[in-house]
């Protein structure tokens, strides 16, 4: 090129801006984003082509196994033909998966308990409704009430219901949220006794987190269930899922303590000084300035551990509850129904991984959202 | 807080009530703690006495040393019918400690893997590996000991019809049946020349540090090390006549008989243990990771290092102090989870031990003290020796 | 460190003062109270306890239980069933959870002396067996020697066949599992060669298998097994009120008392049934109990034999010869002391 030629082709030349070209074909749509995705050079291309027939090998005999061939609906083992899954197994005892042997005609109560708690719930989610305080507080002091006298019943004309008889997938929830719900107090006091400044009370916190986080739930759930009543005096009568929430929220309260104590680690030092400076005493100071701000940051851990407790529920089977997983397996032996037990642990699985994987998705959506919120620490 | 306070306060000459005074306030609040401890812990003493009493249970650790009389599948000491109840202890303990020191290798190694890949820029490679991590993390793992040890049994032939991936080696649903090596006479120079031979690769290793410090030249001392360390143990092998000869498993009536055995038992848990903390470790490790600035990478790769050095010589380095704080506790989960073997009958502390042991015997309150206390300790000894890993990490920071 | 040696101290001191205090347990009265007997069954045995699909329970331990609410409250239906697997059932009878234990428990001296219990008699006379698989060709435990056994922890079986096998110079694999019914899984999935259990529940636990026709039972029974309901030590008005509803239901069978007809032997002339109904002659009183506390287990719950063989005999998918478990004047072991 020359300058001549420039001149020349004055004709050309023009004040305005060119439009992009479109990029060259093969790094635009499917292929492009193919060619850089999934085949950029020869390793990836080789592992590319490795997972989609590790893929295959996998996924296509489940799905045709769980989805195409399967049977769905019937009486009998005799509707299971095709070949399948037998999904008519879960179909004809799912009231008893979801509700244990709870009386049919009490059910609604235990329909109307976690309607409530959703609706509270949904209340505490969606960030546009007022008065979240004022529901928070409903839900931690005067629903558990309200659960209680529909659940177990014996006032108010409800008949009472013996929590043996409590079981599927309801007894699940409940355990892991009083669990989760009866822990935090406990949690918030432990964690502020960890942090405090007298050597007794910290010891003695130290020692009580550190003890119940080093033990399996499983010795503590064996020990709530059959060692409690030696510990307490003989006209003393626990019942054994009662016994069963004192061991989960024992152990659940020292996990709770490092959350809280995580999010209080959160809270520059300012705070607490600007707290002092207007003299206020320590509790004025962590409840109407510390804490407020820290449960804020907390609730994305404090979701993770109640994830935990909830999958960790599971393990009632083996001190005799009659939990989701129990449940299912009782059914397993049942002469009538033998041979179903990859249907039976698949449908538990299904169940356990929908409300774990829903509840870690909004603790990591509030992660990201505290994240932006506060900006640098 | 309350110190500044404590000052405040006694710099001021007014006379103060003592529980205006935060340090007095302090002190009886700390004795009513004490107070209030105490007494919990000797009403449930009390209790406990006085019913241990009115049921005519006898107490003590004499039980200790009456004869077990019953079997167990797999045991790292030495172990028969007529051992101590203080032995059926011992093989619980190690069966524990074996099963979690497996598990915590290769749920590190699977862990690893999978963080890595979840930032892979293959975009199927990355899908895989998130999708592992939501599936197996979001499912108790109770259920997926059950699923592993009911697909394993399931998959798996009798023993007539077992089969034979190598010489020798038999895959059945009783296990993993392998030959045993039986150590001849001259075997210690081999072991002797391995121990040396490991010695020396460290030696080279610092010698070929300092030579790149100084020099800035490198020296293939991953290679070397391999030949060092495989080559001349071989040799001296070779020298000494081969003093090494294997027991082979062989099918005599109902099982195989000889060789070693991995049972389907420690299998099961031991894959259920492994892919479900992998899948918390690679949450562990990717966000580890991403922690590290981009700059740090784009620095590496403006100095010319390839892929695999930026990796591992600038960003693992770095992101392994913030990894290994949240993957100790990962590994203590393991060793508490593992516990759960109880539930597919592998002989673990609890299943055999706080099972069989205490039904046996009757003593709870004993035998569950000790169980306790065996994993209070597991977790204290896993817990000081990262923190000391960690701290020797961090000493490395320049 | 000084805070252990206080905890030491204190508990020491705690020790000392209240050691004296033991006080006679009254689980009688605790039982009247609250309004029903809380009792120890199994998590499943078909025949001994096993809930239904309603989730009632049903079986012959469950039978014990009904008789003893019938004699104690009135009402059979009266229980409150707690399935408890065999590692916990005697920390959870210790430790008070449960009033009485009706398990397939084995009676043996360890559990009457050391554990802190007392067995109040036998409901089922039983021995272990082994079942295996029919294509495996076996005819005698005496050619299980290197095979895998299925058992269920905490049991006598697991210490019965350890010295089975010793004396018999064999080796076997043990294969431990908590509950029967894994046991029955593991030795479906081809986990171990033989099912090693009391003969009795290996008929119940057969009924559980895919295909129970290809699985066998072997003749030999290598060890005593003598089952029945346990309660704890010390307090002998509950222990005779358990010992005796058990020995009614047999009483009742010699006399020929059943559910059906004993409102018809109200009038009865025979001495016997007429104490037995407690309309003369000793009433409920040394038991601390009504005068139709017999009458009551009877009407309610039915004799011995009639359990027997609703549960485990001829009317259920047992199929269990009595065998043994006759009475003593038709060539069994079944002997109740007279009421009187």
């Amino acid at each position: 090129m020359t300058g001549e030629t420039l001149v020349s082709d004055s004709s050309k030349v023009t004040d305005k801006m060119l439009p992009d070209l479109p990029p060259p074909a093969n790094s635009t749509g499917v292929i492009g984003w193919m060619r850089a995705n999934l085949f950029s050079n020869i390793t990836n291309t080789i592992m590319t082509l490795l997972a989609i027939y590790i893929l295959y090998i996998l996924v296509v005999p489940s799905v045709n196994w769980a989805l195409l061939t399967a049977d769905w609906i019937g009486d009998s083992r005799d509707a299971c033909t095709s070949g399948g899954a037998c999904w008519v197994f879960i179909y004809n005892r799912f009231d008893q998966f979801m509700y244990g042997f709870y009386p049919e005609a009490e059910r609604w109560r235990i329909d109307l308990t976690f309607f409530l708690l959703v609706i509270q719930v949904a209340w505490l989610v969606i960030p546009k409704l007022p008065r979240k305080g004022l529901v928070s507080a409903f839900v931690l002091f005067v629903y558990p009430i309200i659960a209680y006298y529909l659940l177990y019943g014996g006032s108010f004309g409800l008949n009472l219901v013996e929590t043996h008889k409590w079981g599927g997938l309801s007894l699940t929830l409940i355990l892991a949220i009083v669990g989760i719900v009866a822990a935090l107090p406990f949690g918030v006091l432990l964690a502020l006794g960890r942090r405090s400044e007298m050597p007794i009370v910290k010891s003695f916190c130290v020692v009580y987190i550190e003890f119940w986080r080093g033990i399996p739930l499983i010795t503590v759930l064996f020990m709530a269930s059959v060692m409690l009543p030696l510990f307490v005096p003989e006209e003393v009568d626990f019942d054994k899922l009662l016994r069963a929430m004192i061991g989960i929220v024992l152990f659940q309260s020292a996990y709770m303590a490092e959350v809280v104590r995580g999010g209080l680690q959160a809270i520059p030092k300012g705070q607490y000084e600007a707290a002092q400076a207007l003299g206020l005493n320590y509790w004025k100071m962590m409840g109407l300035v510390v804490l407020p701000q820290a449960l804020k940051m907390m609730i994305p851990g404090i979701v993770n551990t109640f994830i935990a407790l909830f999958k960790d529920t599971s393990l009632v089977l083996i001190i005799g509850l009659f939990d989701l997983l129990a449940i299912v397996q009782a059914g397993l032996s049942d002469p009538d129904w033998l041979g179903y037990s990859v249907e039976g642990y698949a449908f538990v699985a299904l169940m356990f991984w929908m409300f774990c994987f829903s509840m870690s998705k909004y603790s990591q959506h509030l992660e990201k959202h505290f994240h932006t919120g506060h900006g640098s620490r | 807080m309350q110190s500044d306070a404590k000052k405040s306060q006694s710099a001021s000459t007014h006379k103060t009530r003592f529980w205006h005074d935060p340090a007095k306030r302090a002190l009886l609040f700390q004795g009513l703690l004490i107070l209030g401890v105490f007494s919990v812990v000797g009403l449930i003493v009390q209790n406990t006495l006085q019913n241990l009493e009115s049921r005519g249970i006898t107490t003590g650790f004499d039980f200790l040393s009456q004869r077990a009389g019953f079997g167990i599948v797999q045991s790292l000491v030495e172990y028969t019918e007529s051992s101590s109840y203080g032995q059926t202890f011992l093989v619980g303990l190690m069966n524990t400690i074996l099963v979690s020191a497996m598990g915590i290798i290769a749920a590190t190694i699977i862990g690893f893997i999978m963080g890595v890949a979840r930032l892979s820029n293959n975009w199927l490679i990355s899908k895989i590996a998130s999708a592992y991590v939501e599936i197996f993390r979001n499912i108790p793992l109770l259920l997926q000991i059950f699923f592993w040890y009911f697909a394993v049994l399931r998959g798996l032939p009798s023993p007539r019809q077992s089969f034979e991936p190598l010489d020798n080696m038999y895959l059945n649903v009783r296990g993993l049946f392998m030959p045993e090596p039986i150590y001849g006479v001259g075997f210690g120079w081999v072991v002797l020349t391995f121990m040396a031979a490991v010695a020396g690769v460290f030696v080279l290793a610092r010698w070929s540090k300092k030579r790149q410090d100084k020099t800035g030249q490198s020296f293939p001392v991953f290679w070397t090390s391999i030949a060092l360390v495989i080559g001349l143990p071989l040799i001296v092998y070779w020298l000494m006549g081969s003093p090494l000869t294997w027991e082979n498993p062989e099918l005599r009536g109902f099982n195989f008989k000889g060789g070693m055995t991995i049972i389907p038992e420690l299998a099961a848990l031991w894959v259920a243990l492994s892919i479900y903390t992998a899948a918390f470790i690679a949450e562990i490790v990717r966000s580890g990771i991403e922690a590290i600035s981009k700059g740090q990478t784009e620095a590496a790769e403006a100095l010319g290092l390839s892929s695999t050095k930026v990796l591992r010589l600038v960003v693992i380095p770095q992101s392994v102090r913030i990894i290994i704080p949240p993957l100790t506790s990962q590994y203590l989960n393991l060793i508490k989870n593992s516990s759960l073997a109880t539930a597919i009958g592998y002989p673990d502390l609890v299943s055999v031990f706080a099972g069989t042991t205490l039904n046996q015997t009757g003593q709870a309150i004993e035998v569950i003290f000790m169980t306790m206390l065996v994993y209070l300790t597991l977790s204290l000894l896993v817990s000081s020796f990262m923190n000391w890993f960690n701290n020797r990490m961090a000493l490395v920071e320049r | 460190m000084k805070k252990m040696g206080l905890v030491a101290a204190t508990t020491a001191a705690m020790t000392i003062s209240f050691s004296g205090a033991a006080m006679s347990a009254d689980t009688l009265g605790a039982v009247k109270e609250r309004g029903f007997v809380q009792c120890g069954v199994t998590t499943g045995v078909p025949g001994y306890s096993n809930p239904d699909n309603k989730g009632k329970w049903k079986g012959m331990d469950v039978d014990v239980c009904r008789a003893v609410a019938a004699a104690t409250l009135g009402d059979a239906e009266k229980v409150k069933y707690i399935p408890l697997n065999a590692k916990e059932r005697f920390t959870a009878l210790q430790s008070g959870e449960i009033d009485m234990l009706s398990r397939v428990t084995t009676w043996t001296l360890t559990r009457d002396s050391s554990l802190g219990m007392n067995f109040t008699g036998v409901t089922y006379y039983d021995g272990q067996g082994f079942l295996i698989n029919k294509n495996l060709g076996v005819k005698s435990a005496l050619e299980l020697d290197g095979a895998s056994m299925c058992i269920q922890s905490g049991t006598t079986t697991e210490l019965n066949a350890a010295d089975y096998f010793r004396e018999n110079n064999m080796e076997f694999e043990p294969v431990v599992f908590d509950t029967s019914d894994q046991t029955v899984k593991g030795f479906e999935a081809g986990r171990c060669d033989v099912l090693t259990s009391d003969q009795s529940q290996l008929y119940a636990l057969r009924i559980k298998l895919a295909n129970p026709g290809a699985a066998i039972i072997l003749p030999e029974i290598i060890s005593k097994e003598p089952l029945g309901p346990v309660v704890r030590q010390g307090d002998d008005g509950w222990f005779n009120v358990v010992r005796w509803s058990l020995f009614a239901m047999i009483n009742a069978e010699e006399l020929g008392l059943t559910s059906k007809n004993i409102d018809s032997k109200k009038s009865d002339k025979n001495p016997n049934i007429a104490r037995f109904i407690g309309s003369e002659g000793i009433k409920g009183t040394g038991l601390a109990l009504t005068d139709q506390w017999a009458y009551n287990i009877v009407k309610q719950v039915g004799n011995y034999g009639e359990a027997f063989d609703r549960n485990l005999g001829a009317g259920s998918a047992l199929k269990i010869e009595r065998g043994m478990n006759a009475l003593w004047n038709k060539g069994g072991l079944q002997y109740a002391p007279p009421i009187r």
